[in-house]
């Protein structure tokens, strides 16, 4: 077995980050509800209000915008979920808007919920991209329209990390009078978000994502929006979210997003470096890939390649065995029979989608650990050549060889 | 607190993944006696098995290959392979995936349509050697029913369907559509059904 240990599937999730389990830690014997008047309520309350002013610090906004919620997930249901009250009047004036655009490339807490709703009346529009894994603003200016209550873009991409111009679409939607939400998983934490700046009306936070714990995330809220609950029945959150607070997940949130705005400026520079050292280091030493995604606005940590003739369930496993965690858009690792739907959206062809593999590196990702992954791979995916169809006389790619 | 498994699947599948047996090297198939290929690189799973054959006998002596797909496939193949070595062609002929599966010691559900290549490939590889041997009368073609006239959907559609998932008649329809028009296929395809659940999963 190997005895080095690299992990690149950060944008999976990252491991705690050694003050924001220090702090959890030293309050793991906080069990007060943060809703009881007495002192352990008042000191579970004073955890809570802290991490949310220290939320909604880190992205510009004002403390009663930011509610706790249980994950990114269920932040992008709640927020998808208000449209529905728009047909059912829920929500004063927005009976007439009742359209969702999205996009192709949405993380499948989005699509899904958005397939849900159309069996529910909502319309839904969904935007393309193009080879780079960006929406095309003209498509947007075309879709808006008075029926439009809300788009629904996420900031940067999960699989092939895209960054998307949220301030300049967040404009147009305005300008035709509908609601901004953007995903932010996984921008936050890697590149600055303000959501001021931003313009967003609703903008998704994830802990686990930026070294926090897993099972806690929050919605930003603008002050005035209209916003219904997905989760009824308890006044917490100011209503807005009811159940029980998840005091020590908050807590952990709270710190995570302070180490991020102390570590995050400098860290983007160094994974810029890294990446480009491991891009190059694929590109000179394995033939016949391709690089998915945007050349330049993408997130620092994430490069996305594809391999032909191999499938990347192989290689991930192979690459596990060498103590190399990384994630792959091929079906077989996803227990479905469909290669992943972003670099389908991005006009990759299914056996480049199979054949693709993930690396997003984190805040303790080091040079020693590329330089070992490019010692590694090359004959991980030599070997697994050998042994394709992909490459013998009559096979796909046999002319290229 | 429980520490991470050994490994995805079972040790066996684990010991067929690293070490593969019988990797065709180089793609000289001249030598051998039949050639099957099946599947393709878009579907994520392309096979090719390659068989020499004591002629006196109908028996193969050996069997080589080459697999683009995930690891469960690899290794099915790489166990496929050591199986049929020393079987009559008659014998060969006969293993299903579930038989591969088990030799694998089991695989989850939603891997088994990646074992379901190989044997197929070897069928191809013994009907290329009985073509190639004017033997063309012990051919045996994979009989293709069409069970749904409106959507033209086959017994191997359900199959395909049951390896991919589909437990229910409804779960069926999703997946090929079948039934959705006149609906009069239904009683045969889900006695086709049954068939497919029981055959391939015990159930």
């Amino acid at each position: 077995m190997a005895d080095m240990k690299v992990y690149f599937d950060h944008n999976a999730t990252t491991p705690l980050h050694p003050e924001v389990k220090k702090e959890m830690i030293a309050a793991m014997e906080m069990f007060g509800n943060p809703s009881s008047m007495h002192s352990y309520g008042r000191e579970a309350r004073a955890n809570v209000e802290d991490a949310r002013r220290k939320v909604a610090g880190f992205i510009g906004a004002d403390e009663r915008e930011i509610i706790f919620v249980g994950s990114g997930s269920e932040a992008n249901n709640t927020v998808l979920s208000l449209f529905v009250c728009g047909t059912s009047q829920c929500i004063a004036g927005s009976k007439m808007r009742s359209t969702i655009i999205t996009t192709k490339i949405e993380h499948p807490c989005v699509l899904e919920t958005s397939e849900c709703l159309a069996h529910r009346g909502v319309r839904v529009k969904y935007l393309d991209v193009d080879q780079y894994g960006k929406i095309d603003l003209d498509q947007l200016a075309g879709m808006l329209g008075d029926d439009v209550g809300l788009v629904s873009v996420m900031m940067a991409n999960n699989e092939i990390g895209t960054l998307q111009d949220i301030e300049a679409i967040t404009r147009m939607v305005h300008n035709s009078g509908a609601l901004m939400h953007t995903d932010a998983v996984q921008a936050i934490g890697k590149v600055p978000v303000d959501v001021r700046e931003l313009g967003v009306d609703f903008l998704t936070i994830s802990a686990h994502k930026i070294y926090g714990p897993k099972g806690v995330g929050a919605l930003f809220v603008k002050k005035g929006i209209p916003y219904c609950p997905l989760i009824r029945g308890g006044h917490q959150e100011l209503g807005r979210r009811a159940g029980t607070e998840n005091t020590l997940g908050i807590l952990g949130l709270g710190r995570a997003v302070e180490m991020r705005a102390l570590e995050m400026p400098e860290e983007e520079e160094r994974l810029l470096h890294l990446k480009q050292v491991l891009r190059k280091g694929i590109e000179e030493r394995i033939d016949d890939i391709h690089f998915n995604g945007h050349p330049t606005d993408s997130l620092a940590s994430t490069l996305n390649v594809s391999f032909t003739g191999v499938e990347g369930e192989a290689i991930l496993l192979y690459l596990d065995l060498e103590g190399i965690a990384v994630s792959t858009g091929s079906a077989c690792a996803s227990g479905s029979l469909d290669p992943s739907h972003v670099l389908l959206a991005t006009g990759v062809d299914a056996e480049l989608a199979h054949g693709s593999i993930r690396f997003s590196m984190g805040r303790e990702s080091s040079m020693q650990e590329v330089e070992y992954l490019l010692d590694v791979l090359p004959p991980i995916i030599q070997r697994i050549r050998n042994m394709s169809t992909a490459y013998i006389k009559g096979g796909l790619h046999a002319a290229s060889r | 607190m429980l520490q991470a498994g050994e490994w995805a699947y079972s040790e066996t599948l684990k010991e067929h993944f690293m070490n593969p047996k019988n990797i065709l090297q180089g793609e000289n198939t001249d030598d051998f006696d039949g050639v099957g290929m099946e599947g393709n690189l878009q579907c994520g799973d392309q096979m090719m098995v390659v068989i020499k054959v004591d002629k006196e006998h109908d028996v193969i002596t050996d069997c080589q290959w080459k697999t683009y797909g995930c690891a469960s496939a690899i290794a099915s193949t790489s166990v496929l392979s050591e199986m049929v070595k020393g079987r009559t062609l008659d014998a060969a002929f006969h293993i299903s995936p579930k038989e591969v599966a088990q030799e694998l010691g089991g695989l989850p559900d939603h891997k088994i349509h990646c074992s379901v290549l190989g044997d197929k490939a070897l069928r191809a590889a013994i009907n290329n050697y009985y073509t190639r041997n004017g033997k063309e009368d012990k051919v045996k073609q994979d009989q293709v029913k069409v069970i749904c006239q409106c959507m033209s959907i086959t017994d191997h559609d359900i199959e395909d369907a049951v390896l991919e998932g589909a437990r229910t008649y409804f779960e069926l329809q999703e997946r090929t559509k079948l039934g959705t028009v006149c609906g009069q296929c239904k009683d045969e395809a889900e006695v086709l059904l049954e068939k497919f659940k029981h055959i391939h999963f015990g159930v």
